[in-house]
């Protein structure tokens, strides 16, 4: 019986051993790339041309002062991109709450009807009504507009569905009958006592919208195209299509590295939000 | 006083369909409208010639017939399906291993938070400028070229750009390392919803690990794993971003890694809206159908 069990404690041994080196060869090669980034982009052209080494160099400052100064309008382009995402998490996180609770709290009578056919439409993808989009947006004098951008992210089946999950759980119907007997009006006791409570849900889909809408580039690159309403992926896309080869590398690194870099930041410091609610409303045990 | 009581509970309800006015307005403006506008489109001629504007003329099924007969819509098709299934493939396997390692009670693996935030990070960065990236790093004399040099695998710089193989395996590793921390944490909650019991009893009956995993965890992990599957394909059909802006749009070499969604995009640019509506139509009943499959088996899982 020893002898098993020493047999089984050296097996875990072994396989915890293979587990701990698969997984560092696997963080190695997540984080390879931002490292070469990082690296590449504090370095001057003439440094990059004569090939790779792993030291750090001294010109990231004068990079992004090139890549600032330079043709494409970076950071117009970043603040455009933060108009546009965090208004887009502020509109979509609150009417998606709204959604939720209409479905949640009320009781009528196209009540089932109306929560099937949003989860019906929940899988259709932008890209195949991205025609007629193009042109509605057309003809109600939108394009170079951010608002086609934004406002459509109201109606976000994903956000809703999580949200009324999360309601399920958190949101005690005591409550709400509580605040109806002291005389607080529907819209009221919406606003005051339910989104308080779906704090932490409205927070982590506010990161997730946040960054779907600053990644998005196939409908924002068919709705902008002048130079001072362009966002970010836009501008990447631009840089790909110039004659790179003429660029100073530098400044390509330096603008790959601006488009990325804050992004990793804002991750490292709400990592334990975002990797939690990946499932915490999407998937059902 | 009941009906009185009654006729306020009515009065609050109406508050439902008050509050889903938001939604439901901008579901009809900017979903509704444009998916009804699409499909009308998808049965009119209507493209620039140059500068001379063709129709709109109501021509049928003809635009459907001329995508599926005479374009290349079924080698774009291919193209896309080579590339979702040689970067799903050792996605699925790494987050399967991952899952059962996360999840398993034996293993008790240290710095579980660090590695799943380390395999997430990748799913948020924004797609064009993780392709840029690969773009430079891979061009001739780039970083990656400049290392296989120096340590001797290469004679001279590979042209990665120039073979169908590496652009298609690039584009490949960029979805796998995109996605499979997301498929990886989604599987582990299906790990973790079966039941502790049932491991330990196959343990006793001394089942070896391997047993356990092909026997149990994927047995009972079929749902979760379905959807994973589905919506993955789902976004493989959607696949745009990371070849797009890898290629500068041209699918290049000899567009071998041109997808249906750049396709479509090539389309809406040079504005041949009838062409456009049809290949629109023909993804949205590709993803339907993959979609029926999906709320099919995870309604098949809530009834039991």
């Amino acid at each position: 019986m020893t002898e098993r069990e020493r047999k089984e404690r050296n097996s875990v041994h072994a396989r915890r051993a293979v587990a701990y080196t698969v997984l560092t060869i696997i963080s190695f090669l997540c984080l390879f790339w931002f490292y070469v980034l990082f690296i590449n982009a504090t370095r001057s052209n003439g440094e990059l041309s004569r090939g790779f080494t792993a030291i750090p160099s001294t010109h990231l400052f004068e990079n992004l002062n090139n890549l600032f100064h330079g043709s494409l309008p970076v950071l117009r382009g970043m603040l455009n991109s933060l108009i546009i995402a965090s208004l887009s998490a502020l509109l979509s996180t609150y009417f998606s709450t709204m959604t939720a609770y209409a479905i949640q709290v009320y009781d009528f009578k196209l009540k089932k009807f109306l929560f099937t056919f949003i989860l019906a439409i929940m899988m259709i993808p932008t890209q195949v009504t991205a025609l007629g989009f193009v042109q509605l947006v057309r003809n109600m004098k939108l394009l170079n507009s951010f608002i086609p951008l934004i406002v459509p992210t109201i109606a976000a089946p994903v956000t809703f569905f999580y949200m009324k999950q999360y309601m399920e759980a958190n949101l005690p119907s005591a409550l709400i009958e509580a605040a109806r007997i002291d005389g607080a009006g529907e819209l009221r006791t919406f606003n005051s006592i339910a989104t308080p409570l779906m704090r932490p849900a409205i927070a982590v889909q506010a990161i997730f919208t946040f960054v779907s809408s600053w990644n998005n580039y196939f409908i924002p690159s068919l709705v902008l195209s002048s130079d001072n309403k362009k966002t970010l992926p836009i501008l990447i896309a631009q840089l790909r299509a110039a004659d790179w080869l003429k660029f100073d590398m530098g400044q390509v690194y330096a603008m790959i590295a601006f488009s990325i870099f804050p992004v990793i930041i804002v991750y490292l410091i709400l990592s334990k939000n975002i990797v939690g609610g990946v499932t915490a409303g999407g998937v059902k045990e | 006083m009941t009906s009185n009581k009654k006729s306020r509970i009515t009065s609050y309800n109406k508050w439902g369909y008050i509050f889903l006015i938001p939604f439901m307005v901008v579901f009809v403006v900017f979903q509704l409208i444009p998916l009804v506008t699409t499909i009308y489109n998808s049965f009119f001629e209507n493209y620039m010639s140059g500068l001379k504007q063709v129709g709109p003329n109501f021509i049928g099924l003809k635009n459907y017939v001329q995508l599926l007969t005479q374009g290349d819509l079924l080698k774009y098709f291919k193209n896309t399906m080579i590339m979702w299934i040689a970067g799903f493939i050792p996605q699925i396997l790494l987050s399967l291993l991952l899952g059962a390692w996360f999840t398993n009670p034996s293993l008790k693996l240290k710095g579980q938070r660090f590695f799943k935030t380390v395999i997430y990070l990748p799913n948020l960065i924004m797609a064009s400028a993780f392709s840029m990236l690969f773009f430079t790093l891979f061009a001739n004399t780039g970083p990656v070229n400049s290392i296989l040099v120096n340590i001797g695998i290469f004679k001279e710089p590979y042209q990665f750009m120039s073979h169908a193989g590496t652009v298609r395996g690039l584009v490949a590793m960029m979805n796998c390392l995109m996605w499979f921390g997301n498929t990886t944490i989604l599987l582990m909650a299906g790990m973790m919803g079966i039941s502790d019991s049932l491991y330990e009893a196959a343990e006793v009956d001394g089942a070896t690990p391997t047993q356990i995993f092909f026997r149990i965890t994927l047995p009972l992990l079929k749902p979760i794993f379905i959807y994973v599957v589905v919506t993955s394909l789902i976004g493989g059909l959607q696949m745009f971003d990371v070849p797009q802006i890898l290629t500068n749009g041209t699918g290049d070499p000899m567009r071998t890694s041109m997808t249906l969604i750049m396709y479509l995009n090539k389309h809406l640019y040079s504005k041949n809206y009838g062409l456009a509506g049809a290949l629109s139509v023909l993804l949205l009943i590709l993803t339907g159908i993959l979609s029926l499959i999906v709320f099919r088996t995870t309604a098949k899982d809530e009834l039991k």
